[in-house]
């Protein structure tokens, strides 16, 4: 071990994960104080804590996030449609404390890259060596006339899980049959681009089987859509022309929701009554990125591609879905391989190595109705300073799998589901 | 400058470059890591359909890696994933499986099936596939503990032809009922 340069030390354990099995001693004197504060408890910031302490079990990690609860985004369409149980999309933190990560649940209001300190509503202050911001997505109300917080009270978004996946359910349930859900699907970018689509399959399935006389009424923001091909079988195949998707160029946009009359008007002039609304809206990185000056015009966070460190303040990573990371979607899988990069960029960099090149993953799941489930799997490198997907690899469910293929594809699912949140919470 | 001195330099930068392509080796470790997601961390997979990775020899990973790739065993998302890694980074990968502890996966099974598929397995499967389907040394992968969603999967697709397999294995299948299958399943599902 002692004969062995720096540069031989770091190819011999590829990086860093084995840097912990073979000890740091090494470099302790060059290392200083490794603290790092995590901003948000979800998929990228879960796993970002959990593999920086996997990484370098010395690293001091504080993960502040407001809710003592997470209930994860995927899945939660199956909730929605009812073939699930809310209390399997919920995890707790115990599974970071218990690997000596420290675990705040306040919620942050300032980060001071000069000072690298971070600052929350509860009156604390953390100072930080690495600072990971990971706040998700926030929703911009004030691009649909009429929607707000409050509104998303009467007409759900249901794209943060949780207490609004139970409101759509419940009205979905409340719901008499003949009656029309209307859903707004988002402009890109947006958290899960696959997501409101098999959200419109999982309720025609739940409607197919409790109101057959209802219909789902997508009126999207877009042209055309994540695995649209796959999507419009899906449609055709289980849910018998229950539902119906319409272009942006067909309606003109959804311009304004009125709560009270329950009616959204189109920007083509058209009034049109619902009995459930889903109002999923353009989106934006999650608050705190923008109070720390984090976004650029976009409302997204720029970074650069091999650590994902802030293109604007040095020392802050921005993973998971806030972070400009095309062609990386902003879904589950993505936020939790561009948090295991990260984290181990964040460990070599305290422990002065230069971070090792990077390799991402996207795996993403639709369950779009019974034993039938789609994915399209991409794998990512850095090319020329930028995440490039690997040509020749990724693609999508062929549009004639067999159904031995899509029944797997649900166990596939589900099994993933498993893991991840197993490799995410603990 | 002279002829000489120019090749120097040049013999130089060719060996500076050198050494940064081997300081930019794959990162086995990492590319592992990736594999967590759906294949459990350190490769002990949670969930029943998706199998184990821990233990895998790095040869038998390899061979499977390309078999995806080039459609010799049959996937629904694993060849379009295979095909993003090159041959050594795959090999990488494939040492820090093999580095980690065997991971079996606790799970229920049926106890007759169980008994039923011990001899078949000792009879027509345990030459080729030692210590009841537990040694990475056989490179024939890791059979004991290891899921049985995941072993009834793979002996479908090993009958129907979706998966290429040696002749021998092909002719102990060939011999074998669906029933008798399923009960090596079990076995194999139970072995802790």
């Amino acid at each position: 071990m002692s004969n062995l340069t720096r540069r031989n030390f770091v190819k011999l354990t590829g990086g860093l994960a084995a840097v912990s099995a073979i000890g740091l001693p090494a470099f302790s004197a060059a290392a200083g104080s490794k603290r790092v504060v995590i901003v948000g408890g979800g998929t990228a910031g879960a796993t970002a804590a959990r593999y920086i302490k996997r990484g370098d079990s010395s690293v001091d990690v504080t993960v502040i996030e407001p809710n003592t609860e997470y209930y994860t985004c995927y899945l939660s369409n199956e909730v929605i449609g009812g073939d699930r149980n809310i209390d399997t999309i919920r995890f707790g933190y115990d599974g970071l404390r218990g690997m000596g990560i420290n675990v705040v649940h306040d919620t942050v209001n300032g980060i001071d890259p000069a000072a690298k300190k971070v600052s929350t509503a509860g009156g604390q202050s953390f100072d930080y060596d690495r600072c990971i911001v990971a706040p998700g997505i926030s929703l911009r109300y004030d691009t649909i006339e009429g929607y707000s917080e409050d509104a998303a009270g009467t007409m759900p978004h249901a794209w943060k899980a949780g207490d609004q996946t139970r409101l759509l359910r419940a009205q979905l349930e409340a719901m008499p049959d003949g009656g029309t859900v209307v859903m707004a699907a988002p402009p890109d970018p947006f958290r899960c681009p696959p997501g409101p689509y098999e959200r419109a399959c999982q309720i025609a399935l739940y409607l197919g089987r409790n109101k057959p006389k209802s219909k789902v009424l997508i009126l999207d923001a877009k042209e055309n859509f994540s695995k649209q091909g796959l999507f419009m079988q899906a449609f055709e195949r289980h849910h018998n022309g229950m539902v119906e998707w319409q272009p942006v160029t067909q309606h003109g946009g959804v311009v304004s929701v009125d709560p009270a009359a329950m009616t959204l008007t189109t920007g083509n002039g058209d009034v049109i009554k619902g009995d459930v609304f889903n109002i999923i809206p353009a989106q934006h990185a999650g608050e705190i990125a923008k109070i720390a000056g984090l976004t650029n015009d976009s409302g997204w966070c720029p970074v650069e591609a091999k650590t994902f460190e802030s293109s604007i303040h040095a020392g802050i990573h921005v993973i998971g879905d806030a972070a400009i990371q095309a062609p990386l979607p902003k879904s589950g899988y993505a936020a939790n391989s561009e948090a295991k990069v990260t984290a181990a960029a964040v460990v070599a960099m305290l422990n002065g190595i230069e971070p090792g090149d990077p390799s991402w993953v996207n795996t993403c799941y639709s369950i779009v109705g019974p034993a039938d489930a789609i994915s399209v799997a991409a794998v990512y490198r850095l090319i020329d300073g930028k995440v490039a997907s690997v040509e020749g690899a990724g693609g999508l469910t062929p549009m004639d799998s067999s159904a031995t293929d899509r029944a797997r594809e649900v166990q596939y699912a589900y099994s993933w589901f498993d893991n991840i949140v197993a490799d995410t919470f603990g | 400058m002279s002829k000489r001195k120019m090749i120097a330099y040049a013999l130089g930068s060719s060996l500076l470059l050198s050494v940064s392509q081997l300081s930019a080796a794959p990162n086995g470790q990492l590319i592992a890591d990736t594999c967590a997601g759906c294949h459990g961390t350190d490769g002990a997979s949670v969930g029943p359909a998706i199998p184990n990775l821990a233990g895998y020899s790095a040869q038998y990973m390899l061979d499977s890696m390309n078999a995806f790739k080039n459609g010799e065993r049959h996937g629904t998302i694993m060849g379009r994933i295979a095909k993003g890694y090159t041959e050594e980074e795959t090999a990488a990968m494939a040492q820090v499986f093999a580095a980690l502890p065997v991971y079996k996966a606790a799970q229920e099974t049926d106890p007759a099936k169980v008994a039923m598929g011990g001899p078949l397995f000792d009879d027509g499967c345990a030459n080729c596939h030692e210590n009841a389907g537990s040694s990475p040394g056989d490179d024939a992968g890791i059979l004991a503990g290891q899921w049985l969603p995941y072993l009834t999967y793979s002996m479908e697709d090993f009958k129907s032809g979706a998966r290429a397999m040696p002749t021998r294995m092909k002719r102990s299948l060939d011999r074998l009922s669906d029933e008798q299958v399923d009960a090596i399943n079990h076995y194999l599902a139970s072995q802790q």
